[in-house]
Parts: structure tokens; C-alpha cells; sequence
């Protein structure tokens, strides 16, 4: 997984893939696709939600979703408060246990895993609410995330700094994301773009192939916002990722499809022509702001 | 044999009713406050101590009751407004700072009442025994569960069914709801706080004649206490009483049966729980 | 340039240790080194609990359970059955050891104060098992005579100086495998689930077994310093194990500073000189314990190790900007 890559959307051709062709074919005709890309197996969705729901003693969060994300796909989740957005995160990532449905990840059924196991298999997420280590260091913060996935974890006697390729991967990422220099402070001296950073970089560490984006722009200044932007769009094209966001510009700029949820249930989805001549959208929109 | 099971059955009750008056105290301070309060048994000693020198001085054991639990309600309101306030809803210093004032109120009794340990008077009108089925039982420990009974039946009544005991729910499930409502969240809190220390204390006194008092029964009860809330359930009232029932039995049957491991004998109800059902049998969350 | 504060700092703080727990015990009179020794004893069960309390960020209320449990069984072997030193000393590690993970079964799943409730009680029913169960331990009067062990030294551990740099040998040990084992991989994740549990389930750690693993490590090397007590005392009764005991290695942890270890070990020095010196004027040392708390609460929560690196630090932060200007 390199950052730094590239990506050029229209050879990737996502209209292409409204027509539904076959994955193969893209890669022969391609140049630009990378070897990975080809490599994985045809038509196989990354995640789907059959009549997914949560309930809260009576009160009903999230309501009979069903939902199905490609691999590679940008999808944006969208709709106003209260409409079950972090909820279905939750679900996803196994904080929360479903009442009723299931969620299939590459067509294994993960719906009753913990977290952790869901980690394993190759789920991310950023919180919406900054959730770090702040009494850490940065560079403490995303070694937590490097070693997570590694049996190195449980050593208790030789020193995490002696496990060479442990420190590189957080270095990289360290310098990758811009926080190099202040590496060494903790993480609740630093300013709030600063830990939205390190809220990605820490998802982004352990190497996800479904990655769940929380209001990533949440609180950001517009500098930082665009800044974000461009790191979201040069993600490796591979890796699966759907996003919350509140901000229309980052969603649109974003998104090749947009799910938008009202209160709890499935309201619309489409491409992004759809979605902002959908009425229905405009309403709950205009109407809720 | 059967006499003996009724005895000790009995025996057990009336404990579980001391145990209920502490818990329910606990309870309801873990419920609003969401903090252990680690000075909880102590005001059950203190109350004791308290009602000790009223009833010594003015004959009355009522007066000592009652004299033991509001000084020692008090007291606890002091506690919670001039210190657990300082730290709003950061639940480790609060508890930290009721561990510190355990240890004052021990040493505090020590200094006030030396070291050994007391029996308190029995009121002459619950003294001697009556007789239940070939069983004779003392009428005082009759007394202790029939006054656990009327204070569970009294607090459930305001919680259930009174505006006050609404408010009250309302607090405890959510602070910033609740004062966004209007409620006096800090006044509830120090008003459940010092319910709380008045139950305890009020049942330390009662406990006396069957029990004493002496140091070191501040922590031994706390165990107990806490014993009662993981086996019940937090935050509780059903829970407090189910579970002071349940250890007052273990417990009693335990000294009766195997004196040698009957501390011990705890550690089973209390395992059980929390293995299948780790928030207590009728704890939320 | 800039770390140059801490640094020095550190060097004198090691130099002043150096001289003043292995050079100059000669020296002392044999008050002094039998309050060392103490002090040394508890300073390895002050960094056991650091590991639970200070790293794992779990408020163990039940910890002098397992220091007691250790001793008793020492003591038991000792006495009774006249076992030698590495009979009992394994023992009663390996016997709290496995307590520990019996009951961290029970704890390993709670959190905040939910942990707190139940290691107090857990703490409690040892306590209790100490108390009653008379035949085996004495019951209210503890169990006496233990002998020094006898290790064919030329020197017999019951001189006072002798045993002072056995066990010293015995706390440097704890300190390096303490050390080495909070910044290892292990240690690491220890941090992280105090820090946010959540975020180290979401990012792949099983937070249970790391706490479960977490506990048991820490009740063994409390277990370590049970044992050794044993052999220092002579003497174990209930009343080294109750909650009065637990509530005070806790304060030798938040007073000396959670998560340093060091830290505790220097609030264990600090609570054990404290003990002697005030219980030699007064009977009110509980009164006095009882203050500290709350006063450590409201002045100095984070202990005064972390009081000590952040004065430090921010020395460091005036001298990088006084070289800017």
C-alpha cells in the first residue's frame, strides 16, 4: 500500500464498472491498473449489509439497511444528524452487535465478531470524535497501530524500539503524514488537525482493504480540509473506502457513489448527478438545515 | 435438622436486611454519581458509634437511630459538596478522595471511641425472643427485617411513583439532559448522597445490638456491600435487595456450616454471577 | 543542549541512588537498614500494582491479597513443614500466580470502577480466608517464627546488613525484568488500552487477554514481594493483607506517580519511611494516610514523579526558548 500513488480515475473507468464488466478486462485493456487489481478475485463485493439494524431498548438507530460496496469503490455516506451514519459504522466495525441482518466482508459473514477479529481481517476505522492515545507520543500512537496486527505484540521482554521494521513502518508513516517533527509529543498537546491525522494515519497502518472514514474534515479548517482531500484521493485505489461526511464539497469531490440514510432507514443512492438532483435529498437537506 | 435451617435462615435474613440498608445506600450513590463510594461502610460504623453515645446519654434508642443517621448524613452532604464536587463526573479522583476520608473516619472513630468493641443497648420493648413454629427466634432480628422491608417498600414507592424519584431517574440516566431540563443536577446529587450515607448510617445503629461495633467494620460491611452490587446489579434497587438477601444466606450458611471458609464462601455467588450474567442479575448497562 | 536539565537531573538522581541504597548501608545503624529493607520489599510490590494501576490504567483494590497470600504460604512451609528457601519462595509465587488467574478470569472483562469493586472484594475474600480459616493460618494471630533462610553463605542472612543486600539483589532484578517488560511490545499495548480501550479493540487488539495477561503478571511479582516479606518479618498476620494494606501500596503508586516505576517504588520508600517515623510519636497514622490521599488528590494527582518530569520538561521548554531569544 503506497500513498503516494497516483491514481487516474477515468482509466480506472467507473463507468466501466456501472456496466458491469468484469474486472479481468479492465486490467488487459488498462496499462495504468496496477498488477493487484487484476489479481483479486472477480466480482466479489467488499462489503455488504443485509437488512442491517440496531435497536436501542425501544428506539430503533438503524433500520433494515442493505447496502453493497465493490472493492476499490469511494462510496459517501451521507444524511443529517441522527440519521444512523456512525451507528452503521459501528455495526460495521464491530463496536456494536447487530439485532438483525448480517454483514458479509468479501462474502464472509462477520457478523458476529468482535472488533478486534474484524481488525484482523482487514476492516478500519476513524472516529468521528478524535479517539487517541493522548498521553502518548504521536510516534507511540501509531506504533499501537503498526504492532495491532503483529504476533510481536504480546513479547514482554525485548524492547518494541529493537524491532527494526516495526520502527521503519512508523517512521514512514510518520513522515508520510507530515508529523515527523513533532513525533515526540503527546497527543493531546497537539492542535486538532494535527490528531485528525493521526485519526487516518492509524487506520491506515495496518493496511485495510475496507476502510471506514468518520467525518474525516470534521472541525478542520478549509487549508486543512483541501489538504485532506488530496491525501483521501491519493489512497491506494485497492483499498475499499467509505465515508461519512458532513462537508458537500469533500463528499462530492469524493465520491463515485453516495448512500444517503434518513432516520435510521435507506433513503436514496446513486452517483453524484443522482444523488443532487434526487428532490427527496434536497429536502432533508434544505429542510434540516 | 429443620430447626436448624429455620434458624439459620432467619439468621441469614436479618443480616441481608443490615446488608440491603448499606447497599441500597451504595446503590444509589453508583446510580446518580457513577462513583463507588469507598467511605460507605464507614458511615454504617459511624452511624453506629453515633447512635451509640445518643442512646448511652438519652436512653432512646429511636433518638440514637435517628441521631446516628442525620449526623452521619450530613456529614456525607459535607463530603460530596466540599470536595467530590471539585471533580464533576471524573469518577477515579472522586473515589480516591472518599478512600482518604475512609481512613479519616476510621482513625477519627478510634480516636473518639477506642478500640474495642461495643454492643449497643437493645430497646427493652424488642428484647427476648418469640416463638415461630417449635423455632424460637429473637423478636430484635424480627425488627431488623421488618424495618429493611418497610425502607425497601418506602424508597421504591419514591422512586416508582413519586415526581421526586422521577427527577431523580431522569438524573441518573442523564446528567446533561437533566439539567438541560432544568433539573438541579449538583442538589440531586448531594441529596441522593446524603440519602445514601443516612441508609447506611441509620442501619448501623439498628445493626448494633446484633453486630456491635468496633474498627474494621467499616471495610468488612464495604466488602460485603460491594459483594451485594456485584451479585445485584448496579444502580439497582431490585438488584440491592435480591443480592443482600442472596450473600446475607451465603454468608450465614457459610459461618454455620464451614466457619473456617465462610469469608470465602462469597467467592462462589459472586463468581457464578459474573460469569453469566457479568453486570449482576438485575444491572443495567 | 536541550534535554540537558533532564539529563543531568537523571545522572545525579542514579549517583545519589547508587550511593545511597548500595555504597552506604554499611554505614547505617540497624534501624535504618531494616527500614530500607522495608522499604525495598515494598517498593517491589508498589511497582507490581504501577504495572496494573499505573500502565493498564485498572485501579486494583485488592493487591495486598496477593502479597499476603504469598507470605502465608511461605510462612506455612517455613514453619510447618520446615521447607528451604526455594521451596517456599517458588511456591508462593506460583501459588498467587495461579489465584491470580483464576480470579483475573472473573476481572479481566470489567473496567474503571466496576475493576475496582470487584479486585476489592476478591482482595477481601483472601483476606478473610487469612482470617478465619485459623487452622491453617492462626487466624487473628497470624503466623510466627519464620526463619532466615539458609543459603550456606558465609555470613548468615540474619544479620540485618546481609539480608538488606540480599534482597536488594532480589529488587534490582524485579526493577530490570519490570523495566524491560513495560517497554517491550507487551508493555506497549498496555499503555494503549489505558489510554482508549475502544481505539485498541478497533485496531485489532483482544483488549481482555491483554488485560487478563496484565493482572496475573502483577499479582506474581507482588507474589515475589510477598515472599520475601515472610522472610524479613518473620511474621504474617491478616492485617498485612487487608484493605487498609491495599489502599496504601495504592497511595505508594499515585504519590510516587502512576506509570513510572520508579515512581511507586520511591512513594513505597516515601509511605514506609512516613509509617515508622510518624507511628513512633502517634497512633494516628491512618489519620495521617487518610490526609495525604486527599490532599495528593487535590494538589498532585498525576504523583510526583510526573510532577518531577513535567517541571523538568518545562525547564527544557525555557531553555530552547530562551535560545531563541
Amino acid at each position: 500500500m503506497k500513498i503516494g500513488e497516483q491514481r487516474k480515475t477515468e482509466a480506472r473507468g467507473i463507468e466501466e464498472r456501472e456496466d458491469q464488466r468484469p474486472m479481468s478486462s479492465i486490467g488487459l485493456n488498462d496499462p495504468s491498473v496496477r498488477c493487484e487489481v487484476v489479481e483479486q478475485k472477480t466480482a466479489v463485493p467488499c462489503l455488504v449489509l443485509e437488512n442491517l439494524s440496531k435497536d436501542f431498548g425501544g428506539l430503533r438507530a438503524v433500520d433494515k439497511i442493505n447496502l453493497k460496496i465493490e472493492p476499490g469503490e469511494r462510496r459517501v455516506l451521507m444524511g443529517p444528524n441522527g440519521a444512523g451514519k456512525t451507528t452503521l459504522f459501528n455495526l460495521v466495525s464491530g463496536v456494536y452487535p447487530s439485532s438483525a441482518g448480517r454483514i458479509l466482508y468479501f462474502e464472509k459473514d462477520v457478523t458476529g465478531l468482535p472488533s478486534y477479529r474484524r481488525a484482523a481481517l482487514g476492516i478500519a476505522r476513524t472516529y468521528q470524535i478524535t479517539n487517541l492515545f493522548p498521553n502518548l507520543a504521536v510516534s507511540d500512537n501509531i506504533l499501537m497501530a503498526c504492532q495491532a496486527l503483529v504476533r510481536t505484540k504480546f513479547v514482554m521482554f525485548r524492547p518494541l524500539s529493537s524491532y527494526h521494521r516495526l520502527m521503519d513502518q512508523c517512521n514512514n508513516l510518520l513522515k508520510e503524514f507530515g508529523l515527523w517533527e513533532k513525533r515526540n509529543e503527546l497527543v493531546k498537546n497537539l492542535s486538532h488537525g494535527d490528531q485528525r491525522q493521526i485519526e487516518v494515519s492509524l487506520a491506515l497502518a495496518e493496511k485495510p482493504r475496507l476502510l471506514l472514514l468518520d467525518e474525516p474534515a470534521a472541525g478542520l479548517s478549509s487549508a486543512e480540509t483541501h489538504a485532506l482531500t488530496l491525501l483521501l484521493k491519493k489512497l491506494d485505489p485497492s483499498i475499499t473506502i467509505l465515508l461519512i461526511e458532513h462537508d458537500m464539497d469533500v463528499a462530492f469531490e469524493f465520491a463515485e457513489r453516495i448512500t444517503v440514510l434518513y432516520q435510521g432507514k435507506f433513503l436514496a443512492e446513486g452517483t453524484k448527478e443522482e444523488i443532487k438532483n434526487n428532490s427527496t435529498v434536497q429536502e432533508i437537506y434544505l429542510g434540516s438545515e | 435438622m429443620s430447626e436448624f435451617l429455620l434458624v439459620q435462615t432467619l439468621n441469614g435474613l436479618s443480616f441481608g436486611a443490615l446488608l440491603f440498608l448499606l447497599a441500597s445506600g451504595l446503590s444509589l450513590i453508583y446510580g446518580v454519581m457513577k462513583i463507588v463510594n469507598i467511605a460507605h461502610g464507614s458511615y454504617f460504623m459511624l452511624g453506629a458509634y453515633v447512635g451509640l453515645s445518643v442512646i448511652l446519654r438519652t436512653k432512646s434508642f429511636i433518638l440514637g437511630a435517628f441521631a446516628g443517621g442525620l449526623v452521619v448524613g450530613v456529614v456525607g452532604m459535607i463530603m460530596e459538596r466540599g470536595f467530590l464536587r471539585k471533580f464533576p463526573l471524573k469518577a477515579l479522583p472522586q473515589m480516591m478522595i472518599t478512600l482518604g476520608f475512609a481512613l479519616v473516619f476510621r482513625d477519627l472513630a478510634l480516636l473518639i471511641w477506642g478500640g474495642d468493641p461495643y454492643t449497643l443497648p437493645c430497646p427493652e420493648f424488642l428484647k427476648g425472643s418469640t416463638q415461630i413454629y417449635q423455632v424460637v427466634f429473637p423478636v430484635y432480628r424480627l425488627f431488623v427485617i421488618s424495618v429493611a422491608v418497610l425502607v425497601a417498600i418506602a424508597l421504591w414507592l419514591f422512586n416508582d411513583k413519586t415526581l421526586v424519584g422521577a427527577k431523580l431517574r431522569a438524573a441518573v440516566d442523564d446528567h446533561e439532559m437533566a439539567s438541560g431540563v432544568g433539573l438541579n443536577v449538583p442538589l440531586i446529587s448531594g441529596c441522593m448522597f446524603g440519602l445514601g450515607a443516612f441508609l447506611a448510617a441509620f442501619g448501623g445503629v439498628i445493626g448494633g445490638p446484633i453486630f456491635g461495633v468496633y474498627p474494621g467494620l467499616d471495610f468488612e460491611l464495604l466488602s460485603l456491600g460491594f459483594v451485594v452490587v456485584i451479585v445485584g446489579g448496579r444502580g439497582s434497587l431490585l438488584g440491592s435487595a435480591v443480592g443482600s438477601i442472596l450473600v446475607g444466606l451465603v454468608d450465614n450458611f457459610g459461618k454455620a456450616l464451614v466457619p473456617e471458609l465462610s469469608y470465602f464462601t462469597l467467592f462462589a455467588p459472586m463468581a457464578i454471577v459474573v460469569a453469566v450474567k457479568p453486570t449482576g442479575l438485575f444491572g443495567r448497562e | 543542549m536541550k534535554d540537558s536539565l533532564a539529563s543531568k537531573t537523571k545522572i545525579i538522581g542514579l549517583i545519589l541512588a547508587f550511593l545511597i541504597v548500595v555504597v552506604m548501608p554499611p554505614f547505617y545503624t540497624s534501624y535504618w537498614i531494616t527500614l530500607f529493607t522495608q522499604m525495598l520489599i515494598y517498593g517491589i510490590l508498589a511497582m507490581s500494582l504501577d504495572i496494573l494501576l499505573g500502565y493498564t490504567g485498572l485501579s486494583s483494590f485488592g493487591h495486598a491479597g496477593f502479597f499476603g497470600a504469598s507470605a502465608y504460604v511461605v510462612a506455612v512451609l517455613a514453619t510447618r513443614y520446615k521447607m528451604g528457601f526455594l521451596t517456599c519462595f517458588v511456591s508462593g509465587i506460583a501459588v498467587t500466580t495461579v489465584i491470580s488467574m483464576i480470579f483475573g478470569l472473573l476481572v479481566a472483562h470489567a473496567t474503571g470502577v466496576y475493576f475496582l469493586i470487584i479486585t476489592l472484594a476478591l482482595g477481601m475474600t483472601l483476606w478473610g480466608l487469612a482470617f478465619r480459616w485459623v487452622t491453617m493460618t492462626g487466624g487473628d494471630n497470624g503466623i510466627s517464627g519464620i526463619p532466615r533462610p539458609d543459603m550456606g553463605l558465609p555470613i548468615s542472612l540474619k544479620d540485618p546488613l546481609t539480608f538488606y543486600y540480599f534482597i536488594l539483589i532480589f529488587f534490582l532484578i524485579c526493577l530490570i525484568l519490570m523495566v524491560i517488560y513495560v517497554r517491550s511490545p507487551f508493555g506497549h499495548s498496555l499503555k494503549g488500552v489505558r489510554e482508549s480501550e475502544s481505539r485498541m479493540r478497533v485496531l485489532g487488539y483482544h483488549t481482555w487477554l491483554h488485560k487478563y495477561l496484565s493482572y496475573v503478571s502483577s499479582a506474581a511479582f507482588a507474589g515475589v514481594a510477598g515472599a520475601l516479606w515472610a522472610y524479613f518479618d518473620g511474621f504474617i498476620s491478616p492485617y498485612n493483607m487487608d484493605l487498609t494494606a491495599s489502599i496504601e501500596i495504592i497511595l505508594m503508586v499515585i504519590l510516587g506517580g502512576p506509570g513510572t516505576l520508579i515512581g511507586p517504588a520511591l512513594g513505597a520508600g516515601i509511605i514506609v519511611f512516613l509509617k515508622n517515623f510518624i507511628s513512633a510519636y502517634t497512633q494516628r497514622w491512618l489519620l495521617i494516610v487518610g490526609t495525604i490521599y486527599i490532599l495528593t488528590i487535590l494538589y498532585a494527582p498525576q504523583g510526583l514523579m510526573n510532577l518531577l518530569k513535567d517541571w523538568l520538561k518545562g525547564g527544557r521548554k525555557k531553555a530552547a526558548a530562551e535560545e531563541v531569544i
